[in-house]
């Protein structure tokens, strides 16, 4: 058992002028993630306090929060990995809903506009599977594994000062689907993201993949797509007999 | 309050829902279709499925194969008609979702591999590393994003369906943003809202699984059938319950005692196999319910493992490797190193059996329909009877997807041939005023937190992988109580705008409701079968109980039970053989 100090950010629209913080004095086990000791909160001392969660295996991307700061799955917060006081508060760069849950609508925007889905290349085969080798599949695997837990958002510096970019989990989202030997989309696709808000908007900190906890690498999957949206300039525009 | 009209309502986003959705969008792209759920589509539980999801592939196997599998996995308590349905649909089903871009895991030559999996006969399970459900989830979410008559209504949770002169003509829900409800008038509703697991306290189950599709048609009349089947999955982790999938097993983890013996021997499920060569529907590849209740016996007699969180026994995997690990179940080391602290590569990794998955649910025919003219259900929350008294494991990932399209296909018929009728504007009133007395309601003595505890320490208690005839009563005794003490609950957070005080209560209303027919349907079945297991009546009883329970709602007291005849088309009940000796 320890005692530990969770300060946490608070606002209700409809009752409060300005987010303020309250603080919570919490028994907690020594193996507990900061998700249970919110938990433990909503159940025995404040009713009242408002977050998103469900899986507690990171695996839904509901819990996103501010730890200390830190974009993290509260799921998989250990608080054993922190001393003192422990500030929690609604991921940064989206607006609060109230308390720790936040208002989503312009990533989930985002997700949906970069065509997140396959536009074959070729018919589908009829009543069996497209053949997809195990290395045409690792080509892509890894940037399937974004649980859209918005983590990302809140690291990137980017989105924060632009808000029309479309940012690390949407472009990794594009770039997968790009990088699938089953589909042929990525002319619909890169009017999105090769955009000004696309790609290029973005600076390469690669904040998103230090906070992924998928470990998806947003960051690289956005390098690959600039890569390749050069490869497209200079084919189009100095070697036109190259383009298909 | 805000009208919406549409012509489909589907009330979860979850496998099945979105399944349905995805073939009324096909199949008829000019139909509204409202996609309502209490949570963003990829939040719904499916994302937690692990292992994969069987369908017959292999030139070895055969859809008799698996029909056989399944019917005497489920203790012969499935209706065979409808799963003969399954395992035709299921192959079609996961192909088209490979034509979606799942990524399935391969074979060397590019087609799909597919892996062992408890109590089946042959390798079947489609999968995509240890993350099958997520990726069949999001599949399924973002090829629904292309088709622009699916409306969705994330983060509404429905209260009531509208019920017109004996037909489902729509449904009242609460904008979560807002605290405003609005009226949904439908000629068609779908109900995929998944389990009920969190009725216990130690499940695989995240927090939004609490019955809410199988409590809404419950009130609306629809029996809930086979509700006293509720499946143990034998390896959770004993610190959160976290799913360690049974994948594990089928790659050739072994489950040891405190003495290192491989007890499953000692159950009907031997002769020991060698390490690191399973062997189909045997040993550690028997059923969920024999496994897990093989345990509860082991406990019994001083051989489980004590951890601080209860007793254990341990998965051994170190024998895979770490390659294997990493490719096949990268989810599973990831999480036994973070809840736990052991790493399967190196040690074994203490499990019990955790709350999993709820085989009974809303009583639907073979077309996915219920006995409410207009309404459908598919999913966990559904019982068409595919699972019987246990389900084999990976048959529920294939089950949303092949009734998901089933639902939505009677639905479309339904709203063909009949015309809309909407539901009389006093309907939706009360079911409003309802939902304005529990929140204005004052001098209330009860807290949600409070109920819930007890609730849980109830079933945890009485309704466990074994029964009594004795814990049953006190259950359904503390029940009932529980049921007239909920109408005193007081909430602390009387505010519109993301209240989950208020969800949480309505949340508990559904899972006492559930509860309630749990506990009463396995008073009643007074024998054992599959995963319902009466120390007083310890054997099957084919001349009597050979038939579904079914739960009907009574707003002033426990459900009223019945019966109805399982459908037996060419497997008549026999013995189930888990032991090395079977053909």
């Amino acid at each position: 058992m320890r005692q530990v100090e969770l300060e946490v950010l608070r606002y209700n629209p409809e009752t409060d002028r300005e987010p303020h913080f309250q603080r919570y004095s919490v028994d907690c086990q020594e193996e507990w993630v900061v998700l249970d000791a919110l938990n433990h909160v909503k159940e025995t001392l404040d009713p009242t306090l408002s977050y998103r969660w469900s899986c507690h295996m990171a695996v839904c991307g509901s819990c996103g929060m501010m730890v200390n700061g830190e974009p993290k799955l509260a799921c998989k917060a250990f608080l054993r990995d922190y001393q003192g006081v422990i500030r929690v508060e609604p991921l940064r760069h989206f607006p609060v809903e109230r308390d720790l849950v936040t208002v989503i609508d312009d990533f989930i925007a985002k997700l949906a506009s970069v065509k997140p889905y396959l536009i074959p290349r070729d018919k589908a085969p009829q009543a069996s599977e497209y053949r997809q080798t195990p290395a045409q599949l690792k080509r892509y695997k890894q940037f399937t594994l974004c649980i859209n837990c918005m983590l990302c958002y809140a690291a990137c510096p980017e989105y924060g000062l632009i808000p029309k970019y479309l940012g690390p989990a949407a472009i990794a989202l594009a770039h997968r689907w790009n990088r699938d030997s089953r589909d042929g989309g990525r002319d619909a696709r890169q009017e999105e993201i090769a955009a000004t808000e696309g790609a290029w908007e973005c600076s390469f900190v690669g904040a998103c993949s230090e906070v992924c906890p998928e470990h998806v690498d947003p960051a690289g999957a956005i390098q690959q797509v600039k890569i390749e949206s050069t490869v497209d300039w200079y084919q189009e525009h100095l070697m036109p007999w190259l383009k298909k | 309050m805000e009208t919406i009209s549409t012509d489909v309502a589907i009330v979860g986003a979850g496998g099945a829902g979105l399944r349905a959705a995805l073939a009324l969008a096909e199949a008829a792209p000019k139909l509204r279709i409202a996609l309502i759920s209490k949570v963003y589509p990829m939040r719904s539980h499916t994302c937690a499925a692990e292992g994969g999801a069987a369908g017959v592939i292999k030139p070895d196997d055969s859809l008799e194969h698996h029909f056989n599998d399944t019917v005497g996995g489920g203790d012969w308590l499935c209706d065979q008609d409808a799963v003969q349905y399954l395992v035709q649909e299921a192959p079609k089903e996961l192909v088209q979702l490979e034509h979606w871009g799942c990524p399935w895991s391969r074979e060397p030559d590019g087609s799909v591999a597919v892996r062992p999996f408890g109590g089946m006969k042959k390798e079947r399970t489609w999968f995509a590393a240890d993350k099958s459900g997520f990726h069949i989830l999001h599949t399924l979410f973002q090829t629904s994003l292309q088709f622009p008559s699916i409306e969705r209504f994330d983060e509404y949770y429905v209260t009531e369906l509208l019920v017109e002169q004996g037909r489902c003509a729509g449904l009242v829900a609460i904008e979560m943003r807002s605290g405003q409800m609005r009226r949904f008038d439908a000629r068609a509703v779908i109900i995929a809202g998944g389990g009920a697991g969190r009725m216990f306290p130690f499940t695989t189950n995240g927090a939004i699984k609490t019955g809410d599709g199988m409590a809404l048609a419950y009130r609306a009349g629809v029996p809930l059938k086979d509700m006293e089947f509720v499946q143990y999955h034998p390896t959770g982790l004993p610190s959160t319950g976290t799913l360690l999938t049974e994948a594990c097993r089928g790659e050739g983890g072994v489950l040891l005692n405190k003495n290192g013996r491989r007890f499953l021997q000692d159950y009907g499920m031997g002769p020991e196999t060698p390490l690191g060569h399973p062997v189909l529907k045997t040993m550690e590849l028997g059923p969920r319910d024999r496994v897990s209740q093989a345990f509860w016996h082991e406990q019994k007699k001083g051989n489980a493992l004590p951890t601080r969180w209860g007793d254990a026994m341990l998965l051994d995997m170190r024998h895979l490797g770490e390659k294997t690990i990493n490719e096949r179940l990268p989810l599973v080391r990831d999480m036994s190193i973070s809840y736990m602290g052991v790493d399967p590569v190196t040690d074994p990794v203490p499990v019990r059996p955790v709350v999993h998955y709820m085989m009974g649910g809303i009583h639907t025919d073979i077309n996915a329909a219920t006995s409410l003219p207009g309404l459908y259900a598919a999913g966990e929350c559904a019982c068409v009877s595919i699972n019987g008294a246990n389900r084999l494991g990976s048959n529920s990932l294939t089950e949303l997807l092949v009734f998901g399209r089933r639902a939505a296909l009677s639905a479309l018929e339904f709203v063909g041939k009949n015309s809309a009728r909407a539901a009389s504007a006093s309907l939706a009133e009360n079911a409003q005023g309802r939902i304005r007395e529990l929140m204005q309601r004052t001098g209330g003595k009860e807290t949600v937190a409070g109920l819930r505890r007890e609730m849980m320490q109830t079933m945890e208690e009485h309704a466990g992988i074994y029964r009594s005839g004795e814990g049953l009563a006190a259950a359904c005794a503390k029940l009932g109580e529980l049921r007239r003490r909920y109408r005193q609950i007081e909430l602390h957070d009387k505010t519109n705008v993301y209240n989950t005080d208020f969800l949480q209560a309505l949340e508990l209303g559904s899972m006492l409701d559930c509860a309630e027919a749990v506990v009463q349907s396995a008073a009643a079945r007074k024998e054992s079968r599959g995963a319902h297991q009466r120390l007083d009546f310890p054997e099957r009883d084919d001349r009597n109980f050979l038939r579904h329970s079914l739960a009907s709602y009574d707003a002033g007291g426990p459900p009223r039970i019945g019966y109805r005849d399982v459908v037996i088309t060419r497997s008549q009940p026999g013995v189930r053989d888990y032991s090395g000796g079977h053909e």
